[in-house]
Order: C-alpha cells, then sequence, then structure tokens
C-alpha cells in the first residue's frame, strides 16, 4: 500500500443508479476513523482506470450503460491490470455481471463482459425486487448479508468462483446462492449501500488492502441491521 | 349539454358517485376510485372525454404536479379547465378529472412517465409538457434511459406541440423525435443521470453552473437546441427576448423553472405572458406542499421530496437557521429501497438541528452519520415538534410520510 489508501470508483457517470456512492462513503469513513489516509478517485468512463488503486468498486445500472461500461472496460484493460497487481474489487448488480464472460442485454441477447470472475449472466423470467437475507461462506467468517436487491439477472457460477452467500431471503445468483468471490474480487446483486448493511464486508475489503484493523463504533450501523434482518427473518 | 354517448355519460356519472362515496368517508380524495369505477364501464371513456378537450398533458420526475397546477391557473384565463390538482396520475385519475368538469373547454392532465405514450395516444392531446427525467423509485419505476426512448417513440409522427426543457439532455432526447418543440432553459441542478449522451453513450460536455448553459457531446452531433424561453435568475426570457419578472409565492429555484414551463405552455394555447403570469402568483401551495402548518407556536413549513433530485431542490428551499425534521418511509409509494439516501448530498445540513423520523429513520440515521452531519433520532414525528422551542421548522419528508404528517395536521390545501 503507498501512503494512503487509493480507493477507485469505476464510471460513477454510467453505472451509480442505485445508491452506489453509499459504498464508497462507507469504506471512506471506516478507513479513516481508524486513521487511515484515503484517497478517493471517480473514473468516468472517457478516462481510462488508474492502475495504482488499493481497492476498486462498480455499481449497478440500465442495460444500456451496464454494455457501454463493459465494452470501455475491455478497452481500457486498466481494471484487468489493477487486479493482476493485487488489488480488490466490489462489483454490484449491473457491475457484478459485467466481470463474467457474458451478460444479457437489452433484448436478452448475449453481451461479452470482460472475464474477470468465472460467472455467466442472463436474463431470468421475472425481476428479483426486494430484502435479501444470506449465509455467507464459513471461511470469510462474517456475519448474514442483508441488503435489496433489483434485477432480472441469473448468473451460473463457474469452477472458479465460490459463493459468496446461500439466500435466505431472496433470489441472488438464482440458484440459491448470492453472489461470489475468487481472490480479491467480490461480486454481489446487492444495491449500492450494501456496505452500509454489511460493514463486516467494508471491512474485509479494507482488511485486504491495508491488513489488521482496530475495531470501531458500529452502533447505528448495528441497529440498522438489526432492524432490517429483524424485518425479514421473522422467527 | 354533454355530447357523450350515453353509455360513457352513465360510467362518467357512477364514477362520480364513487369519489364522493371515497371522499364522505375519509378513504381518500376520490380521483382514483373515480376514474377507476368509470373506465370499467366505458373503456374508451378518456378518449370520448379528451375528445372535447384542448388539452396539455404534462410530465416529468419532478415538479408534476406544481407544474400541472401553475398551467392550469394560467388557462383560466381563457376559460374553465379540467384538472387532476391531486396529482391521479394515471389514466383512472385523468378520466375522474375530466369528468368531473365536462363543461370544462380545456384540460391540463398531470400525466406519469411511464404512462405517457398510452394516454397521449388515447387523448391525441395538442400539447405536451415535459421537464426533467431522474432517478425516482426504482424498485418499480421504469428505468429512464428506457422511459426517454418510449417518449421518442410516442411523440414521433405525432402533431403535438410540446414544451420541453432543453437544459436536460434526456428530455431533449425524449422530446427531439416531435413534430413542434418549443424549447425552455428551465436549468437542471440535479446532472448525475445526465454526464452521458442519451444517442451514442459518449461524454456530454457540459458547461456548469451557468445559466443558459450549453451542452454537447464529444462523439456524436446530439449537442443542445438553442432555447426558445430561458429562466433566467429571478427573470423569464420570452421568445421576443422581453424580460419578466417572476415574483412568485412558490419558492425556490425547481418552481421558477415550473413557471416558465408553464408560461411557454399557455403560450402555446395563445396566452401572452402579461395574462399567465399573474394567474401563477396566486399559487401559493400545490396539494398540501409548501403549505405552513402551526400547532403550539411551532411554525411548520412542509416539503415534500421524493428523489435525490427532489431533495436537492427542497434544500434550496430551506432556511439555514432553521431546525430541520426529516421524515422517511419506504411503503409502495415511497419504493421499498431506500438506496437512494446514499445518491442525497447531506453534508449541506452540517451545523443545523437535525432530527430524524419516520418509518426508516434507521437509514436515514446511518446516513447522517457517514456524512458527518450530527443528528436526534425520534420514533415519531410528533416527538421531534416537541422537543423543539416554538418557531419556524422546516420539515422534508418523502411520499408517505408527507401524506402523514398532512393526515395529522389536517389538509390544507
Amino acid at each position: 500500500m503507498q501512503s494512503s489508501l487509493r480507493i477507485v470508483w469505476i464510471y460513477p457517470d454510467l453505472l451509480s443508479t442505485y445508491g452506489d456512492q453509499g459504498n464508497v462513503l462507507v469504506l471512506e469513513q471506516r478507513a479513516r476513523r481508524r486513521g487511515i489516509p484515503v484517497e478517493v478517485v471517480h473514473v468516468r468512463s472517457s478516462d481510462p482506470v488508474p492502475e495504482q488503486g488499493d481497492i476498486y468498486l462498480i455499481g449497478g445500472g440500465e442495460d444500456r450503460p451496464q454494455i457501454l461500461g463493459a465494452e470501455r472496460l475491455r478497452r481500457d484493460g486498466g481494471l484487468h491490470r489493477a487486479i493482476q497487481r493485487g488489488a480488490s474489487l466490489l462489483a454490484v448488480c449491473a457491475g457484478y455481471q459485467i466481470m463474467g464472460s457474458v451478460f444479457g442485454g437489452e433484448e436478452g441477447q448475449p453481451v461479452p463482459g470482460i472475464g474477470l470472475l468465472d460467472i455467466s449472466s442472463g436474463r431470468g423470467e421475472r425481476r428479483s425486487v426486494g430484502e435479501l437475507a444470506a449465509e455467507v461462506d464459513p471461511s470469510l467468517g462474517l456475519p448474514t448479508l442483508t441488503g435489496f436487491e433489483n434485477h432480472m439477472g441469473v448468473t451460473r457460477l463457474g469452477p472458479g468462483v465460490t459463493p459468496l452467500s446461500r439466500t435466505l431471503v431472496g433470489t441472488g445468483n438464482g440458484d440459491g446462492t448470492e453472489g461470489c468471490f475468487a481472490g480479491k474480487i467480490i461480486g454481489t446483486y446487492l444495491h449500492g449501500p450494501a456496505l452500509a448493511r454489511n460493514p463486516a464486508l467494508a471491512d474485509l475489503l479494507l482488511r485486504w488492502a491495508a491488513g489488521p484493523l482496530p475495531a470501531i463504533d458500529d452502533s447505528w450501523y448495528e441497529r440498522l441491521r438489526n432492524e432490517r434482518l429483524g424485518a425479514v427473518l421473522k422467527p | 349539454m354533454s355530447q357523450l354517448p350515453l353509455r360513457a355519460q352513465l360510467a362518467s356519472a357512477l364514477g362520480r358517485t364513487a369519489a364522493t362515496l371515497s371522499r364522505a368517508t375519509g378513504r381518500g380524495d376520490g380521483s382514483v376510485i373515480g376514474g377507476r369505477v368509470g373506465l370499467l364501464l366505458e373503456p374508451d371513456l378518456l378518449r370520448k372525454l379528451a375528445h372535447e378537450k384542448k388539452l396539455a398533458l404534462v410530465s416529468a420526475t419532478n415538479g408534476k404536479t406544481t407544474t400541472t397546477r401553475l398551467i392550469a391557473s394560467a388557462l383560466q384565463e381563457l376559460g374553465e379547465v379540467a384538472t387532476n390538482a391531486f396529482g391521479a396520475n394515471m389514466p383512472a385519475g385523468h378520466v375522474s378529472a375530466l369528468s368531473s368538469n365536462k363543461a370544462a373547454p380545456y384540460g391540463v392532465l398531470e400525466v406519469d412517465e411511464k404512462y405517457l405514450p398510452e394516454v397521449l395516444s388515447t387523448t391525441e392531446a395538442g400539447v405536451v409538457t415535459l421537464m426533467n427525467l431522474s432517478r425516482d423509485q426504482m424498485d418499480r419505476a421504469a428505468e429512464i434511459w428506457l422511459l426517454a426512448q418510449k417518449w421518442r417513440r410516442a411523440l414521433a409522427g405525432k402533431p403535438a406541440h410540446v414544451i420541453a426543457n432543453c437544459d436536460d439532455p434526456l428530455v431533449t432526447w425524449g422530446a427531439s423525435t416531435a413534430a413542434r418543440v418549443t424549447w425552455v432553459a428551465g436549468g437542471q441542478r440535479w446532472h448525475e443521470d445526465s454526464w452521458c449522451c442519451p444517442e451514442c453513450g459518449g461524454p456530454l460536455d457540459r458547461a456548469e453552473g451557468i445559466v443558459n448553459a450549453d451542452w454537447a457531446c464529444r462523439e456524436c452531433t446530439f449537442s443542445r437546441p438553442e432555447p426558445n424561453w430561458i429562466l433566467d435568475g429571478e427573470d423569464a426570457v420570452d421568445p421576443r427576448g422581453d424580460r419578466w419578472r417572476l415574483n412568485l409565492q412558490l419558492p425556490g429555484t425547481a418552481n421558477r423553472s415550473n413557471a416558465v414551463i408553464a408560461l411557454a405552455t399557455a403560450a402555446a394555447f395563445g396566452l401572452e405572458p402579461q395574462r399567465a403570469l399573474p394567474r401563477l402568483r396566486e399559487v401559493k401551495s400545490v396539494a398540501g406542499r409548501y403549505t405552513t402548518v402551526e400547532r403550539d407556536g411551532r411554525v411548520m413549513k412542509l416539503l415534500l421530496a421524493k428523489n435525490p433530485a427532489g431533495w436537492l431542490e427542497a434544500f434550496d428551499v430551506t432556511r439555514p437557521d432553521r431546525p430541520i425534521v426529516l421524515s422517511v418511509n419506504a411503503q409502495g409509494p415511497d419504493g421499498r429501497d431506500t438506496s437512494w439516501l446514499w445518491d442525497v448530498d447531506y453534508r449541506i445540513l452540517t451545523g443545523r438541528h437535525v432530527y430524524v423520523t419516520g418509518e426508516r429513520r434507521l437509514d436515514l440515521a446511518l446516513r447522517l452519520d457517514v456524512a458527518g452531519v450530527g443528528f436526534t433520532l425520534v420514533d415519531t414525528f410528533g416527538q421531534a415538534v416537541t422537543a423543539l422551542p416554538p418557531g419556524d421548522i422546516d420539515v422534508i419528508a418523502n411520499y408517505t410520510a408527507f401524506q402523514s404528517i398532512r393526515t395529522e395536521f389536517g389538509r390544507a390545501v
């Protein structure tokens, strides 16, 4: 890591439809509260993706911006080089699908992704809209995932990735799992402020970039988590 | 004497009865139930009711209800106007509005963005007014790029005269297939949904923060059309170059933008600004928005904000020296997804006395905590009011939160 933690937000002009800025703000806050200096870089789709970032974020969006975003990331190559250097990445919804080999376009036509995750996505029969709760893969040691999904995607996971979680409520990938991870790349259908609802996931990304972290006051995060999980996981 | 066929007259009369019952039993303002009963009996009713009127349709993400009210007020200068004043903006509400005043020669209808193609095709309205498109209740609303595409298809080949805000690139794109467009430089505060060219996806280059600011795609020929009307600070500038000081009672930049668009729409009906403007100045509250209510010496100014662009406009109207109460729900009409809270920049509230309430107050509390804005969390709106000393209070709430405050404090309109 360099002197400050570099958080790179990819293409907010194309892919930031669902409060995706939230993930940027939460990472920034949680790093600063631990005394880690932070530099946030917003990369517009007309600009090159810098290779020297520590944590990369890409968000959700409509069909056309998703196709444009995939084309530009492929042409640019900066994100691929950053991942090879060991950077971590959180890819959300449309951004998650882009990381695979293929995803569904406006009419369901296959559109090539950028191949950073061993997944392939297509369009499902109906839109999945609502709260989601899921148990995270035990190897990551994270508490129950909570968030909101809104997508028509169905994602098949290949042998090169591990499911991020098993759904208790909601659709996720469409096969009983939600999201996936491989190395330091995490993909999820949970909307932009997913890290606000899952601060432990934010800390996992921060640890990958900055090493062990001291505990901080999580009371507002915990109150929101408890309320949301309580609303969907009734005993 | 109505020209409607007997079946349509019957359908419309039964609809009015249902509306009266809805109001009398306190279930609503009656504008939707009345129209639904009418539409069940006569699907062609809207077409028949519209056929007799000179009609304007008004659509946008934000400002629909207010602009509809401003245009309706202006057109009263020409004659009676039928309008859906309570924001019931789907076909059932349109039937209800038009059948409640069948003799009126004019109609001004607020139309939900998704329904615009259908309502335009049914009513064959002569004037269509389009203001802005931005992200809004994504769990149930259409994606806005797709929406603008549908507007393009609906307007192509129609004779309708379109009045459109050329400072919003997506609206410009949506309107530009129309045969005749009057372009209004109405401004655009929220830029987050228009960094990219709707035509080719290339980057839009925009001059920031300047009145009547130009924009153009860096990669294709799509660019801002020359405006016919311009909002310049407190003034509207008409196509002849004459300046009109707006002097509205409605507060804020967003309402000045709504007003210049209303003046351009009135002009499409042949009504000049010198006659239209005094009517706009009479409007001081629209369906409870901008209303001031009072309890025990607390004077509360109620603002409705349903999405990130709407919150920006609401902040513009609040006063930094006043305490502010924020109330957020996530019921069906609000959108069940609160992700949009993260698209609002709340840092403008730093240093103010902020109270947070509503069913999703914990979502908002965390949002403010991350923004570094101090606040007090309260379980109910009433607790915030009691906790504050007598004096002026700003209140911003989203849809059902706003309605519940209005219900508690009376439906002053």
